[in-house]
């Protein structure tokens, strides 16, 4: 079982994202993480599925993603170089006696505080999933009040790219 | 793209206008509240008949059964909420076989949907992991486009059912008509020529085989590559088989067919398909039915050529040596040609070991029966229609009896629910059968239970003065559900018995067809003839067969290919 990130380029129309869930859940693959947008070519969407699998496993997932009529173009990221980024929102408590803490933390993981009430602060960070593994890991478990991420996300490194 | 010159028209309008252009003979289907405007259509116009069946399932099967007994396309028509969740059924059926299916579904208007109006249901939801691809059409602009697209995906590529739902309101808008003479989608381009790097290993593989197997499924059939496999398989000297779905590939009659693979196929084939040293696979996709267990399958070291159009269907439950993707026609054509320049190994010590394979004559029943024997109904069913029918089938024993005993030298003359395995199949199959190959002989061989499930059909074969024979092989158990539950459930015979038959004569008479019981062996003949030879009108025989009688040989479910159970090990 080896982690994959399986990039897609899909038509932007109603129902491709349920087609390609829809697909993972009626054969049996993994999804860690889904995330889907438009591109810079407003009829074509992105979607980054990071699933884990045998190799077998793995074929099989980009044949079948391929079989499916609306997407264009699939490719498994992890077989090459490339780079993965995932955002977190994260709201922690900071009150007056750990704002500081807080405060210094956040700089340790190059994370940005975005908004700031009298308790409590949400912290922007950006990086790949065990960046954001580790800064939670970090923090007083009891001082998370509520987390958001995006999944993953990724992109070919060099002249590696993804269009049609 | 194409364009015919346009004209303003409503949705319904141009929904007909489509099937005209497509060239489409018959829909089948069931009106209702969605489809009304559709229907009005239908009824102003002579071109596109359409055939009125009496569930949306029976409409669903008749389409699919129309597409694989011909080389056209069986189109069907219901309406919106129960019209397709009955419809689901036949869609799925089509779907596990590859079939080539066009389904137009009504749905409640645009600005009804997702608010639960009546007879609403999330048909492209429902339906989408069971088609090809599906459709819903927001705006009448999109519909005649949308339409070609289906058919396009429909037939092209591996085929299958697609489905284009249609809202009420999108079938009373009006818009210009333009039907596109083709399609191009950048997202889906099926490959043609198979990889010539890939057809030169095959050729040497094929030519250097010492113990070679030619193993081919549904996708010969679908792709009409039952000239050039029986080309390649003559030029070889190979032995071959086909599978439930691709009987009639390869003339059944010919020396060279080993029987059917699998769970009931002939000893000689699983013992060749295990043994042999190169296996070239065409258009099938070792399924669980056919290799059984794969651990134990992929114990011989075979190398295996396998030729489909379907790269997802290739090292999915066994690894392949040599992939070759392609249009299968394409492929052998190819391959054909470097084969005739090429001499291959003397395989004869491999043909005398099959020989001795073939001598356990591993179908062998009791013929002296004083009791009427479904394989023996089968075999005459075979010599009565001289082995030139259409047959239609169920699903359970009588199916596995009629794919061993009746010879298929042609292709889409076998006609059955291989893939999802749909009891209710056979009845309205054989009238799309009967639809696309107009006299032409069709029988349905069924069971009791089987033939209950779709039983209502029997009325539209009226209405149409279609002349189906059914052969109803009747020993008033679910018999396969009988078999598995004796040979693995300790004999409980769990709700697998049926009591309260109807009088299948009686029943075949009060929807104005003949019925004829059947008891004894020697009745078995001369009922057939006189069934077939009443040529204008559907004849109901019911046969009274053996209860005990079991399908050999059996790969019990999770064994070895090769782990067979024969009617003499009992």
């Amino acid at each position: 079982m080896t982690r994959h990130i399986i990039s897609v380029l899909v038509e932007n129309e109603a129902g491709a994202l349920s087609r390609i869930a829809g697909l993972f859940s009626a054969r049996g693959y993994n999804i860690e993480s889904l995330t889907v947008a438009p591109t810079e070519d407003a009829s074509l969407s992105r979607m980054t599925v990071v699933t884990s699998g045998s190799e077998d496993v793995i074929e099989q997932i980009t044949k079948q993603l391929n079989k499916l009529v609306d997407v264009v173009k699939v490719v498994d990221l992890s077989e090459a170089e490339h780079i993965e980024r995932e955002l977190m929102l994260i709201k922690v408590r900071a009150g007056q006696k750990d704002r500081e803490d807080m405060k210094r933390m956040a700089d340790i993981f190059r994370g940005r505080i975005i908004d700031v009430s009298d308790n409590t602060y949400t912290i922007e960070l950006t990086g790949d999933g065990r960046k954001l593994d580790a800064f939670i890991q970090a923090l007083d478990q009891a001082a998370i009040i509520e987390t958001v991420r995006t999944g993953t996300s990724g992109i070919g490194r060099g002249n590696r790219v993804l269009r049609i | 793209m194409d364009r015919v010159k346009g004209k303003s028209l409503t949705g319904a309008e141009i929904v007909v206008r489509c099937l005209q252009e497509e060239g489409v003979e018959y829909v089948f289907g069931y009106p209702g509240g969605a489809v009304l405007f559709i229907y009005d259509e239908l009824f102003k116009q002579d071109k596109v008949r359409h055939v009125l069946v009496r569930h949306e399932q029976g409409a669903a099967h008749a389409a699919d059964g129309y597409s694989r007994s011909s080389n056209k396309i069986g189109v069907c028509l219901v309406t919106s909420g129960p019209g397709v969740t009955n419809a689901v059924t036949g869609i799925a059926t089509a779907y596990m076989d590859s079939i080539p299916m066009v389904v137009l579904t009504g749905q409640v208007p645009t600005h009804a949907i997702g608010l639960d109006a009546f007879q609403e249901c999330d048909t492209v939801g429902i339906t989408r992991p069971c088609v090809k691809h599906n459709f819903l059409v927001k705006d009448v602009k999109d519909l005649a486009t949308t339409i070609k697209k289906a058919f396009y995906l429909a037939t092209t590529g591996r085929p299958g059912p697609v489905l284009v739902d249609i809202p009420k309101d999108v079938t009373a808008a009006t818009c210009e008509f333009h039907y596109p003479g083709t399609i191009a989608l950048r997202s889906y381009n099926p490959v043609k020529k198979g990889h010539a790097g890939q057809i030169k290993k095959a050729v040497q593989l094929l030519t250097e085989a010492e113990r070679p197997m030619v193993y081919t499924g549904g996708g010969v059939i679908l792709s009409n590559a039952a000239p050039q496999l029986t080309e390649l398989v003559r030029l070889l000297g190979f032995p071959c088989t086909n599978t439930l779905m691709g009987l009639g590939a390869y003339p059944g009659t010919d020396r060279q067919f080993l029987g059917m693979p699998g769970m009931h196929g002939t000893y000689q084939t699983n013992m060749a398909m295990q043994h042999c040293d190169v296996l070239l696979a065409i258009g099938a996709r070792f399924d669980d039915r056919v290799i059984g267990n794969p651990a134990h399958f992929a114990q011989n070291p075979r190398k295996i050529i396998h030729i489909d159009i379907d790269p997802s269907s290739i090292s999915k439950r066994v690894k392949v040596d040599v992939p070759i993707v392609g249009n299968i026609p394409d492929v052998l054509d190819d391959l054909l040609k470097l084969l005739k320049n090429e001499k291959p190994r003397d395989i004869k010590a491999w043909w005398k070991q099959i020989e001795e394979w073939r001598a356990k004559d591993c179908l062998k029943y009791d013929r002296k029966s004083k009791i009427i024997k479904p394989q023996f109904v089968l075999e005459k069913l075979y010599e009565v229609t001289k082995g030139d029918a259409f047959v239609t089938s169920d699903v359970g024993q009588h199916q596995m009896w009629a794919a061993q005993f009746y010879k298929f030298d042609k292709p889409r003359r076998w006609i059955n629910s291989g893939g999802l395995g749909t009891m209710g199949f056979g009845l309205p199959a054989a009238m799309g059968v009967q639809m696309a190959n107009p006299g032409a002989t069709v029988a349905c061989v069924t069971g009791e239970s089987s033939i209950q499930m779709c039983l209502q059909e029997l009325s539209t074969c009226k209405q149409y003065r279609l002349p189906i024979k059914i052969v109803n092989l009747n020993n008033k158990y679910m018999g396969m559900v009988r078999q598995w539950q004796q040979f693995f459930h300790g004999n409980r015979y769990s709700e697998s018995y049926m009591d309260a038959l109807p009088d299948f004569v009686k029943l075949a008479e009060g929807y104005g067809h003949r019925g004829m019981l059947v008891e004894k062996p020697g009745d078995v003949e001369p009922a057939l003839r006189e069934a077939f030879a009443r040529t204008n009108e559907l004849v109901f025989l019911d046969f009274i067969t053996d209860q005990a009688e079991n399908v050999y040989p059996m790969i019990p479910g999770g064994k070895g290919i090769t782990e067979m159970i024969l009617s003499e090990d009992l």
